[in-house]
């Protein structure tokens, strides 16, 4: 079934375009089949033993098999109505085979003996197609099989066990207290990704994992009649690898600023109530001068620009040219890694790969080759130091083993390198929102992401938010509206002035990266402290038609 | 499942709606079969071969709607996905806003949305098709990557008022990027059919290793406002947008380019050039699309901008009985009027200008204004008195397609060309565009 069907037969049609990049295909269920807990995994053994086999008596020289049944539940609702609640499930298996040195790939939703054999068999076949078509042989990085494991995300409560009423209830007050606050119009939604992992390999590895991720979202319109001028304000919540546990706010997680802001846990109808009055206050704001200002940037803002600028240029898949016909390539080549001297930003930046990061959108015990996952250093006082590699890839930086880096976003898709999380390290002096506020003469508080554009080697990037406040000799002085700063990032990250101390680190994160062709979308965190950077070229966004 | 006739797709559906208990009941069946290959560093990279199928049952009780879907085709499996429907509709909240199904429509006669030759395309087929476009651009000492995908399918629909639809349909999509070995050039060609046998995998690769050569060692100029010619494959990323901005509901809601103070809307007033005409049409021999909608309503050629006056807008069944007008459903795709000339006439007609490739990352800045940023990439080039002249540092650009469109200087030949950025068909001609803003210069080759 085609997206866009989906989209429509599942009623998420005017959802759909707040979720874009979501893999959202799938066989309809019940909430109550959601709770079912699948094949057990003798169950998912005998199968993964049935495809390894296969391909092994084919020809294949290595073989993976994920067996995957992949859950989501999406609750929509709008002003006081509920516009659907739907559950999907996805449920079958994906073979990846080394043969003649050519990789193939196939996938069956029919777990039959036969029709599993048939498959590896069709993997098989693929990659001997295309072994006529290699430079030269996939060379794989080591990995010792762990034999039977598991993980688990740590959540406190599975969010898909929660009442379906109690989740339509939170959603209608949420909207209820936007539009008492002032909103015309708001769509929110709940939506929750749960993914049952079993892979296999011929390196004798037997993985299950059970990972959960929850996105609670909303989206609020202010509209002046008199002009007909309208603006919007996007909720602030941070998409988490949690469970319903995010959804409580404990008041230790909120940090007062202009508006409050979110650490681990989440307050939507506080945030909703917000939304609604400074939707109408973007109304009445000051319409931005244009010109250089110094920025000081939320972590809800600043994750996408270090996600644009730093998680997709340390991609090593980009930099060896994989991706140059869709994503692009990366302005970090091999020689700028290999000088230790490329000062991607100033001292102060710090950034780390971290696969394991409790709440994260990447946290996972082993990646979608069987690799266990860890963390690394990136960028280290300012140095670009690392990238992001999987088994095929980590001898051209001379590993000799991955990273970690592998992923497919469902059993029929085949596994490629995306991003781990990706963050910025806080700074190592204490220091509050409000001491780098009052460090800056002229500026901008931006929270909150908005629109967001960067060029296909990573070099120019226009990024816009949700809230913007004017800073004037250290004070906040109003809020402006039509900001948007666009920069270079090399020239971005060596102008950062000072990070906010680890009290301020929070997460912020993408729900559906996507890459690769076909697209495949990946659920990525970064974390920061908010951050001061210096003298940014800031665009006025305004403009008249018609 | 396999590929079903029509009236094989009708006698699984009327079985389908036979085990239905519900007030309404409606079916939709899809299936499709293809695969893809993909190639970067002038080597295969990955490939895969994909089969789908899907039966999505809706059954309603008053106001009350439920949907299940599955991919087993067997009488249990059936009978189970409608008793499953069924108790969801039960359980659902009622929605006011819900439409009771369609009665029987009348649709245009099938259009050619199927090309048995692309629904032959195999695993040989596509890695011989990237070995030619590897030679290429191993002959040109180049770097390709590129990727090739096709598909074939149907889809129908059948419901308990007696409506029934079916359709087939194939695709075939390839794009290339190819590079200098040193990172200094870039060039690009894209192409989108229904019948396979249009596409030249070689010639397309030839373009894009003629834009890679000829853009090394680009120059910078100073951003400000310029002449463009937009080639199709950078004009569609800005026209989808007005393609896809025709929403009657968030018009008339006040949240959209088309909106008027006090919930007046733009319809019927002239916002772009009058050489300006777009519609769709599911009869059009370039691109044809099918002659029904997912929710079965009847599609129809519809005028969308005409000579530069907005003409219609789109509606969902809901808003259409709620504003008494006809039910106009959102275009499949749009085509875009063009002129006469050749791109190369174009250009040969050009005092000073940017010729433009493609277009990429395109991003909504303002809803209100449809202000859309982005940037240029893979060939871009200055003009001088007719001629190509030299490559050209990429821009990025802050630029509204509306306000686009009144700066209007020529179009040519319109062409059937994939989006970048949708995926979607369309057919768009180039166009020559005066005062286009390039706000800022980027390093990205």
């Amino acid at each position: 079934m085609k997206r866009r069907d989906f989209l429509n037969y599942s009623g998420l049609g005017a959802a759909g375009m707040f979720l874009q990049g979501m893999p959202m295909v799938g066989n309809i269920i019940s909430a109550e089949e959601a709770l079912n807990p699948g094949a057990d995994t003798a169950k998912k053994k005998q199968m993964a033993d049935v495809a390894l086999n296969a391909a092994r008596s084919k020809g294949a020289t290595y073989a993976d098999v994920r067996i995957g049944r992949y859950l989501n539940q999406f609750t929509v609702t709008r002003e006081d109505k509920v516009q659907n609640i739907v559950n999907t499930e996805s449920y079958g298996l994906g073979i990846r085979v080394i043969a003649n040195g050519s990789w193939g790939f196939a996938a069956t939703d029919q777990l039959d003996n036969d029709s599993i054999a048939k498959a590896a068999a069709m993997a098989v076949s693929i990659a001997k197609e295309n072994a006529r078509l290699l430079k030269e042989p996939v060379q794989l990085a080591p990995q010792k099989g762990y034999g039977e494991v598991s993980w688990k995300t740590p959540i406190e409560k599975n969010a898909f066990e929660v009442p379906i009423k109690e989740k339509v209830d939170l959603l209608l007050g949420v909207n209820d207290a936007a539009m008492k606050a002032g909103a015309n119009y708001i769509t929110s939604l709940l939506f929750l990704v749960n993914e049952q992992k079993y892979f296999a390999s011929t390196d004798g590895s037997y993985i299950d994992q059970d990972i959960h991720r929850i996105w609670p979202a909303f989206f609020v319109t202010k509209i002046d009649a008199a002009t007909g001028k309208f603006e919007t304000r996007n909720s602030l919540s941070a998409p988490s690898g949690m469970g319903w546990e995010y959804m409580s706010a404990k008041p230790a997680d909120k940090i007062k600023s202009v508006t409050t802001l979110y650490r681990n846990s989440y307050d939507m109808l506080e945030d909703a109530k917000l939304a609604g009055q400074q939707a109408g206050d973007k109304l009445k704001a000051k319409s931005v001068e244009p010109g250089k200002y110094d920025l000081i940037l939320d972590p809800s803002h600043l994750w996408l620009t270090i996600h644009e600028s730093v998680g997709h240029p340390t991609e090593l898949d980009r930099v060896l040219g994989y991706e140059a016909n869709f994503a692009g390539t990366s302005f970090l080549t091999l020689d700028k890694w290999q000088s230790k001297k490329f000062n991607f930003g100033n001292k102060l930046v710090n950034i780390k790969a971290d696969r394991l990061q409790p709440g994260s959108l990447g946290a996972m015990g082993y990646d979608d080759e069987g690799v266990k996952c860890g963390q690394w250093d990136i960028i280290k006082d300012g140095i670009l130091v690392n990238y992001q590699t999987i088994r095929d890839q980590a001898h051209i930086l001379g590993l000799n083993a991955s990273q970690g880096c592998c992923y497919a976003d469902s059993w029929s898709s085949v596994q490629f390198q995306r991003m781990p999380n990706i963050s910025l390290q806080p700074g190592k002096e204490k220091k509050s929102i409000d001491d780098l506020i009052k460090n800056v003469e002229k500026g901008i508080y931006i929270i909150g992401d908005g629109s967001f554009s960067i060029d296909q080697q990573r070099y120019n990037f226009q990024f816009g938010g949700q809230l913007f406040y004017e800073i004037k000799n250290g004070k906040i002085a109003g809020m402006l509206k039509d900001v948007a700063y666009q920069s270079n990032t090399q020239e971005f990250w060596n102008s950062v002035g000072a990070i906010a101390d680890a009290s301020d680190y929070r997460l912020g994160g993408a729900f559906g990266d996507g890459k690769g062709q076909p697209p495949q979308s990946n659920s990525v965190s970064h974390g920061s402290a908010t951050t001061h950077f210096k003298n940014a070229n800031v665009i006025n966004t305004a403009r008249k038609i018609g | 499942m396999p590929f079903l006739t029509e009236e094989q797709a009708k006698a699984l559906m009327t079985k389908v709606l036979s085990y239905s208990k519900a007030d309404e009941c409606e079916v939709n069946l899809s299936f499709s079969d293809g695969g893809n290959i993909r190639y970067a560093r002038n080597a295969v990279s990955t490939s895969g071969a994909i089969g789908q199928s899907s039966l999505v049952v809706s059954s309603a009780y008053g106001k009350k709607l439920g949907v299940a879907t599955i991919n087993e085709f067997d009488d249990a499996s059936l009978e189970k996905v409608v008793r499953r429907a069924e108790e969801l509709a039960h359980l659902a909240p009622e929605n006011p806003e819900y439409m009771p199904m369609l009665g029987p429509q009348v649709y245009a006669a099938p259009t050619k949305t199927f090309e048995p030759a692309t629904a032959a395309i195999d695993a040989k087929f596509r890695a011989d098709a990237t070995q030619q476009s590897l030679k290429v651009s191993e002959d040109n000492k180049l770097v390709a990557a590129g990727y090739l995908e096709n598909s074939a399918g149907f889809n129908a629909m059948m419901n308990s008022h007696g409506l029934f639809a079916y359709n087939t349909s194939t695709n075939v999509n390839f794009s290339v990027t190819l590079r200098s070995p040193d990172g200094k050039g870039s060039g690009y060609a894209t192409k989108g059919y229904t019948n396979v046998a249009q596409l030249d995998v070689a010639a397309a690769t030839r373009v894009a290793a003629q834009k890679a050569a000829a853009s090394v060692d680009a120059r910078a100029l100073e951003p400000g406002k310029y002449t463009v010619i937009l080639e199709p494959a950078a004009g569609v990323v800005l026209l989808e947008y007005i393609g896809q901005g025709m929403d009657a509901r968030s018009t008339d809601e006040g949240r959209s380019f088309l909106s008027k103070p006090g919930g007046a809307s733009k319809l019927g007033e002239k916002l772009m050039d009058e050489r300006v005409t777009i519609y769709s049409d599911p009869a059009n021999s370039i691109l044809p699309t099918s002659v029904w909608t997912g929710d079965g309503r009847p599609q129809e050629k519809v005028t969308w901008v005409d000579k530069g006056v907005i003409k219609n807008l789109s509606y969902s069944r809901y808003w259409a009985e709620k504003k008494k007008v006809k039910a106009v459903p959102g275009p499949d795709a749009f085509i875009m009027d063009g002129g006469n000339q050749t791109l190369e006439q174009l250009i040969a007609s050009t005092e000073k200008g940017i010729l433009v490739t493609r277009l990429w990352y395109i991003r909504m800045v303002d809803p209100q204004s449809l202000l859309l940023t982005g940037l240029t990439r893979d060939g871009t080039f200055y003009i001088e008195n007719g001629k190509i002249k030299f490559p050209v540092k990429n821009f990025r650009f802050n630029e509204s397609p509306v306000i686009m469109l009144n700066n209007l200087d020529a179009l040519g030949i319109p062409e059937r060309v994939v989006s970048g950025e949708s995926f979607q068909h369309a057919v768009v001609p180039p166009m020559r565009i005066r005062d286009f803003t390039f706000s800022s210069l980027s390093d990205a080759i």
